[in-house]
């Protein structure tokens, strides 16, 4: 399979990731407990959360697609071409999740834009 | 500013999970590439993630999910996926010295800028650690 069907498959699974995870953490509220028995109890508690679980599914169909990537395409091309999820990401934690994100964090935005586009030369 | 705690919650997490990702994918990629038989089909898969080295990058991929989770219960998503994409640097980097990858000028430069866009990003950012429980 082509690496930049897999690499397309990793990057929209882990978009959806982790809108669905940060969209359900923040719901729950912060997590103030890192005693092991708490630890427990909170993976108990988030077991229950739907949208986590989708979380979780589409970052283990984001996990599979990685790891047949690796196997053939270069770590130091597959691992930074995955930061084009930071762009996707940044555009819908402002449009869905409604989070504040400044100018300077725009410019930022932009330059990792760009760096993807030079690794996918 | 955010409060003490948060602030030093935020970066202890964060380096957490740029270490776990950045050794989590090393491993992985190290043990994809020693396979006997190339896993492609599903159950060559399913074999291949209980080989020692994939088996190690998984538990430490488990690491990064569970701390970034945990670090996403108070910290923004804008902000932490900027702050922790480091690790997509030090992944280069780690391919490029241990699994002998060629790196052209033109991946460093790419790899160069999203480094430059990660520290824009996080310079400043009075509100990556934004509040606490009511």
């Amino acid at each position: 399979m082509s690496a930049w069907i897999l690499l397309s498959v990793v990057v929209a699974c882990t978009v959806l990731g982790d809108l669905l995870s940060s969209f359900e953490m923040k719901r729950h509220g912060e997590v103030q407990e890192f005693h092991p028995r708490g630890w427990g109890r909170l993976l108990a508690t988030l077991a229950t959360k739907k949208f986590l679980l989708l979380s979780v599914f589409f970052m283990a169909i984001s996990f599979f697609a990685f790891i047949k990537l690796v196997e053939t395409a270069d770590l130091s091309f597959a691992v930074p071409a995955s930061a084009a999820t930071i762009v996707f990401e940044t555009i819908l934690a402002r449009l869905i999740l409604k989070e504040s994100v400044d100018a300077r964090r725009w410019w930022g935005v932009c330059l990792v834009a760009l760096g993807v586009i030079l690794l996918a030369e | 500013m955010p409060p003490a705690h948060l602030q030093w919650k935020t970066r202890l997490f964060a380096a957490i999970v740029i270490l776990s990702n950045t050794l989590g994918n090393f491993f992985i990629a190290r043990g994809m590439r020693g396979l006997e038989v190339p896993a492609d089909s599903a159950l060559h898969m399913v074999r291949a993630i209980f080989t020692p080295w994939v088996a190690l990058g998984i538990a430490l991929l488990i690491l990064w999910l569970l701390s970034r989770m945990v670090l996403l219960s108070w910290a923004d998503l804008s902000y932490v996926l900027p702050v922790t994409s480091l690790g997509y640097v030090a992944n280069a980097l780690m391919g490029h010295f241990f699994l002998g990858e060629h790196i052209t000028l033109q991946r460093w430069s790419g790899t160069l800028l999203i480094v430059a866009g990660t520290v824009l990003v996080g310079m400043g950012s009075h509100t990556q650690a934004r509040r606490e429980n009511p």
